[in-house]
């Protein structure tokens, strides 16, 4: 029995959200008595799948298959379900990615396991396997118990730290399973890579900076976008921004967006509609800057700042600039 | 085109969220229940597909009677017939299982759903039944047009960017926005809607295999630290030096 962590490359390196689901990992694999190993797919650096072994993984299997460097469900889930059965594994870990939930959602069936996303804490393990989710788009949580022999978790993004298990590298071992060409019927044609404002993915970021209405216009988000700079941060908007195409759909948080759980969110010119929190009240620290005092929005904010936001960003742009990193 | 859009019926996105029972079960006082918005992407790319190519649109719910509001809006919006699996769904698989037993029976050219419901917020049920179906599933799925009579062209989302994908028909993908623009049903649809087909099967299997244990809701925040809009630069400081995000 053990326990088996997929993590996703980006850019050759391991997604913050996948060191997530490491750590997750290795701390069900302590909980259960027994080890964690992580299955990775396509294009990563070994050396730093080598380095998962700071999250306690002890060893890696790595199917290198240029052929996998795009997401191709079918292919990922038949290599995740052999490393699966390999690996005798009883508890599979994912982040809660559009990857990851995919694969999560096909394995569950093929392994007739039991399937908890958007997963906030580690399970109690006395009287069955109880893992806490997020739901109702943030506004509460439940607890499930997963009652089939496998158990299949996807972690939500910035639910637990990171944590340095201080072990040694991980063994990094080839894998590969016997993939057909129906496996890659599905495969996309072409991929086009949008342009991540320095390097910060907005699903990754651990600061969003995002834009609503009260900036009047698409002239304007260099504001946004200098502080995102200065800060590190991706970028976001409000539904009526992309509605507009002052921005792409892709940048639009809330209920109907994306959802997001960053440690910093900075709301600029966004009212705080119950839509637009529903995919942000997860982050940890909510700052927003509105003209109106009343904007509800406040009510959900950590710090606030009443002014117009043409005065008030160029300034947190200086401060931010001024920091020293 | 035979096309099945899976509607799930849930609480209009300004719910108040309770729970009743010692936290065991939804509190459905007072809520509105509304076809999940995501869902309703899919079905208007339906309804647009079959006006453009001809065929049919049905519509497919997994729950009780008080769902067929909802699932008669989906006629009045301009799906053909509609199916009701009469029962209490309890987790997705139960849900997936039954979507694919009725897709078994029904050659559906393409099978469309939400990218997520708005409720549970599983994001899995489409995937299930692409497994179930053995079937390719592209999720989510913002982009869906046919290049011909057998072969789908979309655009999935991935994380820092997008995918172009060709698929054989049949497939399940779910909706996500820009696929389509929602619409509001006009006066002659709601009068059609009842009287087009709403049949009502039962469900077959019945396995749970996440088991609901109990809900609880966030902690309250503890407040809003106001900063001058003259100083606004003091608010990079306490970022940095009390919430220590910086
Ligand atoms: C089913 C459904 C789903 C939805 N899903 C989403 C979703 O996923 N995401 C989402 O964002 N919305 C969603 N919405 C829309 C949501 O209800 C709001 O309409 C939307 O969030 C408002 O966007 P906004 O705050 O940018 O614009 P507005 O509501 O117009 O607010 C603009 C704000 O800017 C402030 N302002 C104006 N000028 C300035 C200035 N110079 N300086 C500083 N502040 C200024 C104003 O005081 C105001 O508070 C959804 C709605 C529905 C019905
Ligand atoms: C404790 C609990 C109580 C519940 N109580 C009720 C209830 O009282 N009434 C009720 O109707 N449901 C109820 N449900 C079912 C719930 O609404 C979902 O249908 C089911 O849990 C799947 O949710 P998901 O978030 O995993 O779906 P997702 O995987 O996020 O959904 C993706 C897509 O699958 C399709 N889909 C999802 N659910 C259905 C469905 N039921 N029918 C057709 N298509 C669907 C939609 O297209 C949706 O966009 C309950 C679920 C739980 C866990």
């Amino acid at each position: 029995m053990s326990v088996l962590v997929f993590v996703e490359g980006f850019n050759g390196e391991i997604k913050k959200s996948s060191l997530e689901a490491a750590t997750y990992g290795y701390q069900v694999a302590q909980q259960l008595g027994t080890t964690a190993t992580a299955v990775a797919i396509g294009e990563v650096h070994e050396d730093a799948l080598a380095k998962l072994g700071e999250q306690g993984i002890s060893k890696v299997l790595y199917d290198a298959d240029s052929r996998l460097n795009n997401f191709v469900a079918d292919a990922y889930v038949k290599v995740i379900a052999k490393a699966a059965q390999q690996e005798n594994a009883k508890v599979l870990v994912f982040s809660n990615s559009n990857i990851g939930a995919a694969v999560g959602a096909k394995l569950a069936v093929r392994l007739n396991g039991s399937l908890a996303t958007n997963v906030t804490t580690l399970p109690k393990t006395d009287g069955g396997f109880i893992v806490t989710r997020s739901v109702f788009s943030g506004k509460a949580f439940a607890e499930v118990n997963l009652t089939s022999d496998v158990k299949i978790i996807a972690v939500k993004k910035n639910a637990l730290e990171i944590a340095n298990a201080g072990s040694g590298a991980a063994t990094v071992e080839k894998f590969s399973a016997d993939l057909t060409d129906a496996d890659f019927a599905a495969a996309p044609k072409e991929t086009i890579m949008q342009d991540t404002s320095g390097g910060v993915l907005l699903t990754e970021a651990e600061i969003v900076v995002s834009g609503g209405r009260g900036l009047k216009g698409p002239e304007n988000w260099h504001l946004v976008e200098d502080l995102a700079k200065a800060l590190g941060a991706a970028t976001a908007c409000s539904k009526p921004v992309a509605d507009l195409d002052w921005r792409p759909h892709h940048e639009h948080v809330g209920q109907t967006g994306i959802a997001v759980s960053p440690n910093l969110y900075i709301a600029i010119g966004i009212s705080g509609a119950i839509q637009h929190l529903a995919g942000v009240n997860s982050s940890k620290v909510i700052v927003v800057i509105n003209k109106d005092p009343e904007a509800p929005f406040f009510k959900a904010a950590d710090y606030g700042i009443v002014g117009d936001a043409f005065d008030v960003v160029p300034k947190l742009i200086e401060a931010a600039r001024a920091l020293d990193k | 085109m035979k096309i099945l859009v899976c509607i799930s019926n849930v609480p209009d996105t300004t719910s108040k969220i309770n729970f009743t029972g010692d936290n065991k079960s939804f509190d459905k006082n007072g809520v509105q229940f509304v076809i999940n918005p995501w869902d309703e992407y899919a079905l208007t790319r339906a309804i647009e597909l079959k006006e453009a190519k001809g065929g049919t649109v049905t519509v497919l719910n997994v729950g009780e009677a008080d769902a067929e509001p909802n699932i008669r809006k989906a006629l009045a919006i301009g799906a053909d017939d509609a199916i009701r699996v009469n029962a209490d769904p309890k987790d997705a698989f139960f849900v997936a299982q039954q979507i694919a037993a009725i897709a078994k029976q029904n050659n559906y050219d393409m099978i469309l759903m939400g990218k997520e419901s708005i409720d549970y917020n599983g994001s899995q049920v489409h995937n299930m039944v692409g497994e179930m179906l053995g079937i390719p599933s592209i999720v989510p799925a913002s982009k869906l047009d046919l290049v011909d009579d057998s072969t789908a062209r979309l655009e999935r989302e991935i994380e820092g960017g997008k995918e172009v994908v060709e698929v054989k028909l049949p497939f399940v993908a779910s909706a996500q926005q820009p696929m389509s623009e929602p619409r509001i049903p006009n006066m002659r649809g709601i009068m059609t809607a009842r009287t087009k087909p709403l049949q009502v099967v039962e469900p077959v299997g019945g396995e749970v295999k996440a088991d609901y244990v109990s809900f609880s809701k966030p902690e309250k925040k503890g407040g809003v630290k106001m900063i001058d809009a003259e100083n606004a630069g003091e608010l990079i400081t306490l970022l940095r030096n009390e919430a220590k995000v910086l």
